[in-house]
């Protein structure tokens, strides 16, 4: 029971993985930067599971409820899904430009072009 | 006003930065306003400095919200140390950047570099200052994205592929800290260092926890370059404008070093991280690879600035080692070698930028004759690479004394004797910059190239001198060094 009881975060652990996976796999630069954006939702995933109480409601002082959620992560994961936009803006940017000077966005076929080791 | 220091601190660069992007093609007014800003953060860093100097804690409360439901701002000798760091570079570094920048960045983007640069040094300052685990996570997350945007700025076009490459492994990097700090939340409900450090020893015998330790750890260390995660270094600091790579080189990975020994000794303290996960056995090898390996590596470069940049490498390794010891003499040696090394490869950088700006590049068969035709320039490099192999008189020999001593006194004398080798390497690299400049003529003299100009030359030299003058005079920063290393081990922030 346990094991479907924590089913958030396994679900966690496997956008983690696919999202590192193409992070590290991928030659193509944009889908490096989708694969960046999976690893970090996941993450942010992670962080609203861990408020998350069972039977709780949203953090708003009502009568006869006593218990909430917790609405610190929430905050926190915002301002980390607005680090995260502007991670993806900063990356897609470079890759525009790394379009306009090589021609190309994999990995592979810039290697061929230039040498950076 | 006194009392708001911390705040200003960070407020100061941070308000600067978006004035300065406002002021488009008026880059002299843009430049001006950068300098003063730096040099209003360094006066507010000492100030800082000088309050808790005996010791004492400054703690300030962000919007006056107590913590732990506010972000808490502390300053103790620590972190202070840390800040007098980048406050020293940015300021010295801003009077070289004008002609430096000037050259490299067209006119028309001036503004937002410096916009740039600023808000990269705001970022530095708030993870250095904030003693709120999340808020280490935004402001690194500041800075990485100035530096990123400052790194792609350079005239190579590999630049735009570094910066890149630094956004993948710096992202990642965080985002595993981010993990940790998760981990960590979960188990004690708090994000305050000084209330985490508390609370951690009731839990710490817990998976989560040590899995925190692993995420925050790998992921520090991907940010402070620690081999082999350190494969974004090179590129980024061969490619990035003269200015940046002074600034990054002397700062970034230092920044990063603090948060490392923040957590390590402060948050998870030296009794979980060192006795119960052994973790000196980790860092241990990695220090001794990370020396060895990129001095090595350096002596092969053919360009002066990735050499430089592989040193830099090698000398993050230096003060790893010196927290592997696992001992408050190492742990001063470390804390030491943040400062010299800082005030040495600044000026080292700086005098490549310098031969960068008369000569175009710095790939060693440009260099030849340059030893006479800028000798000022060349003089700065051989006393600052002097203080990089640790010559005594310089302050790079004040810390691989400390290292020496700590290594020695830890029973661990092969690693001294590998010490004096790994010099040696670092030796072999700066001769082979020397013999080329002073030993070899030009292919085709070039009768115009002069010495850099003043503007750059004299920061440059500013800088040298301090490497000497803490080499002789090291009585003060070892001093200083090992308050930080009691603040550090004492406990809450």
């Amino acid at each position: 029971m346990e094991l479907l009881g924590l089913y958030n975060y396994w679900v966690v652990v496997v956008l983690m993985m696919i999202g590192f996976y193409i992070v590290i796999a991928q030659g193509n630069l944009i889908k490096k930067l989708v694969g960046l954006n999976i690893f970090q939702t996941s993450v942010f995933v992670f962080f609203i599971s861990l408020a998350y109480l069972e039977g709780g409601t949203a953090p708003i002082a009502l009568e006869g409820v006593s218990e909430y959620s917790n609405p610190l992560p929430h905050v926190l994961i915002l301002t980390a899904i607005v680090v995260g936009v502007a991670l993806t803006a900063m990356g897609l940017a470079l890759v525009v430009r790394i379009q306009e000077t090589y021609g190309t966005i994999e990995e592979d076929e810039i290697h061929q072009q230039e040498d950076l080791h | 006003m006194l009392e708001h220091l911390p705040a200003l601190q960070v407020a100061i660069t941070l308000t600067a930065a978006p004035v300065v992007m406002m002021f488009g093609r008026a880059t002299r007014l843009a430049w001006a306003v950068t300098t003063l800003a730096c040099w209003a953060s360094f006066a507010v860093a000492l100030t800082l400095f000088a309050t808790v100097a005996d010791g004492s804690v400054i703690s300030y409360e962000m919007g006056g919200w107590a913590p732990p439901w506010g972000i808490e701002y502390s300053i103790d000798a620590a972190n202070a140390w840390v800040l007098v760091i980048i406050g020293l570079i940015s300021a010295v570094v801003m009077p070289f950047a004008r002609q430096s920048v000037e050259q490299e960045i067209s006119e028309s983007r001036t503004a937002l570099f410096y916009s740039a640069f600023l808000l990269a040094n705001a970022g530095l300052i708030g993870i250095t200052v904030t003693a709120d685990a999340f808020n280490i996570f935004v402001f690194f997350e500041i800075s990485a994205l100035a530096s990123y945007a400052l790194i792609a700025m350079g005239r190579d076009r590999r630049a735009i592929l570094s910066s890149f490459q630094y956004l993948i492994m710096g992202t990642v990097g965080t985002t595993f800290l981010l993990i940790g700090i998760g981990f960590l939340y979960i188990m004690t409900g708090t994000l305050n260092l000084g209330d985490l450090s508390a609370r951690l020893p009731e839990v710490s015998d817990t998976r989560t926890i040590r899995a925190a330790f692993g995420f925050i750890a790998v992921g520090i260390s991907l940010k402070l370059a620690l081999f082999p995660l350190h494969l974004w270094l090179p590129n980024a600091y061969t490619y990035a404008p003269s200015m940046v790579t002074v600034f990054l080189s002397a700062t970034a990975t230092k920044v990063a070093i603090y948060v490392l020994l923040r957590f390590v000794y402060t948050v998870f303290g030296f009794e979980f991280s060192f006795v119960e996960l052994a973790m000196a056995w980790l860092l241990m090898p990695l220090a001794i690879l990370g020396i060895f390996i990129p001095s090595l590596v350096a002596v092969f470069q053919t360009n002066v600035k990735r050499m430089l940049a592989y040193s830099s490498v090698a000398q993050v390794g230096y003060m790893i080692l010196g927290i592997s010891f696992a001992s408050m003499l190492g742990l001063t040696a470390s804390v030491l070698h943040l400062f010299n090394h800082a005030i040495t490869k600044a000026a080292l950088f700086m005098a490549v930028g310098c031969l960068v700006y008369r000569l175009g590049g710095v790939s060693l068969t440009q260099l030849a004759g340059a030893g006479q035709r800028m000798p000022w320039t060349m003089g700065a490099f051989v006393v600052a690479g002097l203080s990089l192999i640790g010559i005594p008189l310089t302050a790079g020999f004040v810390t691989k004394w400390h290292l020496l001593q700590a290594a020695l006194v830890g029973g661990l004398w092969p690693i001294a004797v590998f010490l004096l080798g790994t010099s040696l390497l670092a030796a072999m690299y700066i001769w082979k910059v020397v013999e080329v400049a002073y030993f070899q003529e030009p292919e085709n003299p070039d009768t115009t190239v002069a010495e850099a100009p003043l503007g750059m030359l004299i920061p440059t030299l500013i800088l040298t001198a301090s490497t000497v003058v803490f080499g002789v005079f090291g009585n003060f920063t070892v001093a200083s060094a090992g308050t930080a290393a009691a603040a550090l081990m004492g406990g809450a922030p």
